[in-house]
């Protein structure tokens, strides 16, 4: 144990994280499963994300509407996330009440029903959810640039799913895709909170272990090829306001360039916060602010950048001023982009990025959900030290590095811009 | 374990200043992390705002930090942002309110700006017109998003003739009418020292909080600070009134249907917020989620919600549907309400809901946001320092005829406000 974490690995492959923590009488638990949208081929996608909605539609032992009666009466609270590489469920209870948390996922881990009748209450549920995404611009545009960076990689839709597989998945594509990857040996478990581990480690134990190891999960493997030349293109849609995404081809957050790479992220477009539960901090000294927003080309300007298993992307997103082209926003913009891939960036600028990071990381350990989060979350990429070194290895960039690295990554032929166009009224 | 009762916040750990000037410092030490939460809120909501100048109270709060005497917008958000720290401003129709966060080791920067955000703003033009720029677009996709337009409609059909029927961010024509001056003397009358309250959360001694408060703000006099007008009676609806505002090209609406509910200080407030759990909230999104969600896959979301503030709060159900499916969802949403007050909730609900908001109160209280939040609704609401310490006893007094009073004295579904934002 170092750091008040252990690590272990269950005989069935379960891949346990726990961390004591005792600032309050609180335990966070998190069970992470490999699978998420890019395990997805043509005419299933979303089913990833409507499996893990099956999950809380009950179990023989946890009845559906018993689940959530039972977590709520203990004054917990739960959720879960389904991602392009993964899904997450988690529950944080009072520490006293969290042998609950670990019963469910024991359970569920294999004995959900999929009853046929949840699963037509479901598909309506789940199409009502892509509607209210339809409803916002950015959906409907980041959507589009997904399908268009991604022709070969199955990053290419979006978590939801295309409409057209919303309405054509039988309940038996959902439970076979829930059989092949729900497995003791493709999942991660991670407990963070008020408990004493070597209890906490038997209890799991006795709830996990006598699940069997499934078949090893294929993932789809297949490489995006390298993209020679820009793409545009550009979506319309209700409204007034105009946007434009750039997005440029990022390397896995295992590449060891994924750290100069956060570092100018920060001082481009101020830091990403990768924590799920502690907001960022704003960016109006952040180089693209500057250019851009006091120049009065856009409104707002956000870059994002994020930590995935394979390359994916990182999107600048700009909200255009009213009185200006998005074209206009995009040279802007452009010039910018030059400017640091010429002139070297200044030590300070990178201390600088480093104290946002150190920053960041202190809002996210107020909160245990976030810990426990961290725990999993980063073995879904990489593995715990990656989060534990994380700001040692930042403190390691140097200025050739940024320089390198916005040269390689921030080449206008490896983009894809998208462009949001509003009818204002106008008929489509 | 750790203790229950010794993480909850109480008279033992939180403490109190009421600084010459008339500021409150409240704050409450949590050295798990070296972060720190400032937190307040001070007089000058948007019920100061003229009628042709909606948004004013917003635009004031929004321009404190666009620069001051000292500083220009750049330099506050340089030394805000280089070392990991944040500091915004809002408002709301009461009071306005800010927010901040950083490193314990920032905390005097922190404070130093916030003070001179709120005593020597100097409301540069440039920064202005961006800033006006900005709103402008925020309301113009506020124009097209079903939810907001929702709500804004649920709350001209509510509170018609009151001043809360007014959204806090104004109308492209009236904040198009604000000008420079405006901001200036709106910070002048009504931005002062009294009534405000700063919580410090976080790791910093108290002493060491106060002391920090008390040189920069503890010299803060403003002799022309006026009183914020009293809230006029509210008209009740006499019947129920529909309405929908058309979003073209839509996949989805919003629909949310409610009616008036209790001020945070009225004996109700507890029975209506239990009431409202089982309503609308409780497990996935409580009675109104199992039938419009969970029983007939109409909606991702359908919830209740109770909006209980320093006047007359709502209470109102909210959910987004298929356009086809308004009426169906309307239709159940109503029988449920129905149900609510005819039949009250069964003791089984009422246990459960109990033991959810005592178990679950550890939770809120988790981050220094969190409590700073807690601090600051005692302050606001006059709770007392041991309100969270007597919270399980509120709560567990409560009993299903409470409920069923409390429904039948604010929900009657003849008298409904109904909105819809969509196709």
């Amino acid at each position: 144990m170092k750091n008040n974490l252990t690590r272990i690995a269950l005989s069935n492959g379960l891949k346990v994280l726990i961390k004591e923590i005792h600032s309050a009488p609180i335990t966070s638990s998190w069970l992470w499963y490999r699978v998420g949208s890019r395990d997805e081929v043509q005419g299933r996608t979303g089913v990833s994300h409507w499996v893990e909605h099956m999950q809380f539609k009950g179990t023989q032992q946890f009845p559906a509407n018993m689940l959530d009666k039972a977590i709520s009466r203990d004054g917990g609270t739960w959720n879960a996330f389904t991602y392009m590489d993964w899904t997450a469920y988690f529950e944080t209870m009072p520490s006293d009440k969290i042998d609950l948390a670990l019963r469910l996922e024991a359970d569920r881990m294999v004995n959900s029903r999929f009853a046929p009748e949840e699963v037509a209450s479901e598909r309506t549920v789940v199409i009502s959810e892509r509607e209210g995404n339809e409803n916002e611009p950015l959906f409907t545009l980041g959507e589009a640039i997904q399908q268009t960076a991604f022709r070969i990689h199955p990053y290419h839709h979006e978590v939801i799913g295309d409409m057209a597989d919303l309405r054509a998945l039988r309940r038996d594509d959902l439970y076979d895709h829930y059989r092949t990857f729900y497995v003791p040996n493709n999942a991660v478990m991670a407990v963070a909170g008020d408990f004493e581990t070597q209890s906490m480690l038997g209890r799991i134990r006795e709830l996990f272990e006598p699940i069997p190891a499934g078949r090893e999960p294929a993932r789809l493997s297949r490489p995006e090829p390298p993209q020679n030349g820009e793409v545009r293109l550009s979506v319309e849609g209700p409204g007034a306001t105009s946007y434009v995404q750039a997005c440029y081809r990022f390397p896995a957050a295992s590449h060891p360039d994924f750290f100069p790479l956060s570092v100018l992220d920060s001082l481009l477009a101020g830091p990403s916060n990768l924590n799920m539960f502690s907001g960022g901090i704003s960016n109006k000294t952040s180089r693209l602010y500057r250019a851009l927003v006091d120049k009065e080309y856009v409104v707002g300007v956000h870059g994002g950048a994020q930590a995935t298993v394979d390359p994916f992307m990182y999107t600048i997103t700009m909200t255009i001023h009213p009185k200006r082209k998005p074209e206009e926003a995009l040279a802007a913009l452009d010039r910018e982009l030059q400017r640091v891939r010429q002139e070297k960036v200044t030590k300070e600028e990178i201390r600088r990025a480093i104290k946002q990071a150190r920053a960041i990381f202190a809002y996210g350990s107020e909160n245990i959900t976030n810990q426990a989060f961290w725990l999993g979350y980063a073995e879904m990429f990489a593995d715990y030290n990656w989060f534990e070194t994380y700001l040692d290895r930042l403190a390691a960039v140097t200025v050739k590095d940024i320089q390198r690295v916005a040269n390689e990554y921030f080449r206008p032929q490896s983009r894809v811009v998208g462009t949001y166009v509003p009818l204002d009224g106008k008929a489509r | 374990m750790t203790g229950k009762l010794k993480s909850l916040p109480g008279p033992d750990d939180i403490y109190r200043e009421v600084l010459p000037n008339g500021i409150t410092v409240i704050t409450r030490s949590n050295f798990n992390s070296p972060s720190v939460v400032v937190a307040g809120f001070f007089e000058a909501g948007a019920l100061l705002d003229p009628d042709e100048k909606l948004g004013l109270a917003e635009f004031t709060a929004s321009a404190l930090l666009r620069g001051t005497r000292k500083r220009s917008f750049d330099k506050i958000y340089n030394d805000l942002e280089s070392v990991g720290a944040s500091l915004g401003f809002s408002s709301g129709v009461h009071k306005s309110g800010f927010n901040g966060r950083s490193l314990a080791e920032d905390l005097p920067l922190l404070l130093g700006l916030l003070s001179e955000a709120l005593t020597v703003p100097s409301f540069p033009k440039a920064e202005i017109e961006r800033l006006r720029a900005q709103f402008l677009t925020g309301l113009a996709i506020r124009a097209e998003d079903t939810s907001d337009m929702a709500s804004m409609v649920f709350d001209q059909i509510l509170y018609k003739g009151h001043p809360y029927s007014r959204p806090e961010d104004g109308y492209p024509e009236t904040v198009q009418k604000i000008r420079c001056e405006d901001l200036v003397r709106f910070h002048r009358e009504h931005y002062g020292p009294r009534g405000m309250v700063i919580a410090v959360v976080g790791a910093v001694k108290p002493e060491e909080a106060v002391r920090q408060v008390r040189r920069a703000l503890g010299g803060w006099q403003v002799r022309s600070q006026k009183e914020t007008p009293e809230l006029p009676p509210l008209k009740l609806l006499k019947k129920t009134v529909s309405r929908h505002y058309r979003i073209a090209g839509k996949s989805q609406s919003d629909l949310i249907i409610g009616t008036n509910g209790p001020m945070r200080r009225d004996p109700e407030f507890m029975s209506a917020s239990i009431g409202n759990n089982i309503l609308g909230q409780f497990g996935m999104m409580g009675r109104i989620g199992d039938v419009v969600r969970e029983k007939s896959g109409l909606a991702y979301y359908a919830y209740s919600s109770l909006n209980a503030g320093l006047g007359p709060g709502s209470w109102e159900v909210n959910a987004g549907v298929s356009p086809q499916n308004v009426k169906k969802a309307s239709g159940l949403i109503v029988d449920e309400l129905k149900r609510f007050v005819q039949e009250g909730v069964t003791a089984g609900e009422l246990a459960d809901t109990q033991a959810n908001f005592i178990g679950r109160l550890p939770l809120s209280l988790e981050s220094n946001g969190g409590v700073a939040s807690a601090l600051l609704n005692i302050e606001r609401h006059d709770l007392g320092l041991d309100y969270y310490q007597r919270y399980e006893g509120l709560v567990s007094e409560v009993s299903s005829e409470d409920v069923l009073i409390t429904a039948r004295k604010f929900i009657d579904p003849e008298r409904l406000a109904i909105a819809v934002a969509g196709s």
